[in-house]
């Protein structure tokens, strides 16, 4: 990566007032987007916050969104032998109402565009599991010319699940590991997404070349 | 005055509590119920109250402009207001709310009105699917609102009143008193309506959410969402106790403990009646849907009408 970090600081991606360039928009459609990065929302303190936390770890709603092969691992969970809702686990259809996003495997250039967008419209804070081994180091896909490696370099993850691929008990795992890391407090990535913007931001662009979007997408 | 005013406030306040709170354990029991349908053993009683919580906890939100905002208002104003113009139990001070002599049309009203307001709110989002989840919403609204017109029409004209009040005073005295049985093809009309009304399967086509994401919600989070999901709650709630009011003759009783239990029961089997439809049959398509409302149903409702004005 030290190699990689010495590229990206040509990209830009601040105006002189402090606000995203959004280059890789047409200049007639830049007054249509926002040009504000991501702020961190400090958490509530002391027994509030762990309230909150509590019905944020009984209440994950997944983001339908099947990026890689691992998502077949999803459908089983909403059947009877499964049956993810009795944990408080539900597929949503929208990233505006989803907190939960999980990375079904590989995720090729092309579908990191649509996961760096989709998980920048999920409202905070938003969890992300990697499941299987492609998204922990680049399982068997790690030499490939068209997918990433390492997820955590482009969004923050909560919960890897390694395997190839992992059972659907795997992942019912991973989430009440989750559920106990949100209970913990520890679910604050959305906020670590915010405070290291610029290096996810660059990250992301090394690797997507046709970037035509804006920079932060609301 | 003062105090009658503080008065009826207590009384709103208290009626509000027990709406709010029984329709949210009933849309997490029926969610249940539907889990057990399918074999599972489905999400707990209480999800929707947590569900509620997490949303208003989320940190960050988004908007789109003042009709963003005010769409989820207006949806709970259609809630809130069709629930606070139905007295919920006959006789009773507290749950009579604001009921008085030309309530049903106005509770009519109510129920259209907090579509519209959501219809404008969903469009201001931008999102391609919120206005093709109105488009079809409000056209299977104005398919389902015909048979439930003809429905009230009929009631009305039978009692020769448009309050609710005295829709269920007249319907006491047994259950041979009741709309269902004096008036059946009426409630024919009104509850195969009832079945768009409560946009579950097979009219769920709004929001069907492996096609057109969510419909009319698609870009509704956080507070927004968690304001939709309280006010579903109410406007179910709202809406069984119409239908207990108008068909089955409201509930009644000295002891108003007794009187809720009634309430509780009727609209109980009600919705249950909805979610027995709705595991059994699978989605209608929009112009399904509305030829289905503008068939069988209207004629019933027809049929009622026609047999009250002779």
């Amino acid at each position: 990566m030290s190699d990689n970090m010495n590229d990206m600081d040509q990209i830009q991606l601040f105006n002189d007032q402090g606000r995203l360039l959004n280059a890789g928009l047409p200049d007639e459609e830049k007054a249509l987007f926002c040009d504000a990065a991501p702020q961190v929302d400090a958490p509530y303190r002391g027994i509030w916050e762990k309230f909150l936390n509590w019905a944020r770890s009984e209440s994950l709603w997944i983001l339908g969104f099947g990026t890689g092969c691992g998502a077949i691992e999803l459908r089983p969970l909403m059947t009877s032998r499964y049956d993810m809702y009795q944990y408080g686990v539900q597929p949503r259809p929208t990233p505006r109402q989803a907190g939960l996003f999980i990375i079904g495997g590989y995720a090729s250039v092309k579908t990191m565009k649509r996961i760096v967008r989709s998980y920048e419209q999920m409202q905070g804070p938003k969890f992300v599991l990697g499941l299987g081994s492609c998204t922990v180091n680049g399982g068997m896909y790690w030499d490939s010319y068209n997918t990433i490696n390492r997820l955590d370099h482009y969004i923050p993850v909560d919960v890897y699940i390694a395997g190839c691929m992992p059972r659907p008990e795997a992942l019912l795992a991973g989430i009440n590991e989750l559920k106990k890391l949100i209970k913990e407090g520890k679910g604050e990535n959305a906020n670590k997404y915010a405070e290291n913007f610029e290096w996810y931001k660059r990250n992301q662009k090394k690797i997507i070349k046709d970037w035509n979007m804006p920079d932060y997408n609301w | 005055m003062l105090t009658s005013i503080l008065t009826k406030a207590l009384y709103t306040l208290i009626s509000f509590f027990v709406i709010l709170n029984y329709s949210l354990l009933l849309l997490g029991t029926m969610a249940r119920v539907r889990a057990k349908v399918q074999g599972r053993i489905g999400q707990p009683v209480w999800q929707p109250y947590i569900d509620i919580i997490k949303n208003n906890a989320r940190r960050s939100g988004v908007t789109h402009g003042i009709m963003f905002y005010l769409g989820p208002v207006f949806r709970l104003a259609g809630g809130l207001g069709t629930y606070f113009f139905i007295p919920v139990i006959f006789g009773s001070k507290i749950f009579a709310n604001f009921s008085f002599s030309g309530d049903v049309l106005l509770v009519m009203y109510f129920i259209f009105f907090g579509q519209l307001g959501m219809a404008l709110g969903a469009g201001e989002s931008g999102h391609p699917y919120s206005p093709i989840g109105v488009a079809r919403g409000l056209a299977q609204m104005t398919a389902f609102e015909l048979p439930f017109s003809l429905a009230v029409i009929a009631v009305a004209a039978q009692y020769g009143s448009f309050s609710i009040t005295e829709i269920v005073a007249a319907q006491q005295g047994g259950w041979q008193n009741w709309v269902a049985f004096t008036n059946p093809f009426a409630m024919a009309a009104g509850m195969l309506a009832f079945l768009g009304m409560s946009m579950n399967n097979p009219f769920s086509i709004v929001i069907a959410p492996q096609e057109i994401p969510i419909g009319p919600p698609t870009e509704m989070h956080s507070s927004f969402l968690g304001m939709l999901q309280t006010n579903r709650a109410i406007f179910n709630g709202a809406k069984m106790v119409l239908f207990m009011n108008l068909f089955f003759g409201g509930a009644a009783h000295p002891n108003i403990f007794i009187a809720l239990g009634i309430m509780i029961m009727k609209t109980f089997l009600i919705y249950l009646y909805v979610v027995f439809v709705g595991v059994s049959f699978p989605r209608f398509r929009t112009e399904q849907s509305i030829r289905f409302f503008l068939g069988v149903p209207t004629l019933l409702g027809l049929i009622a009408v026609i047999q009250q004005m002779i």
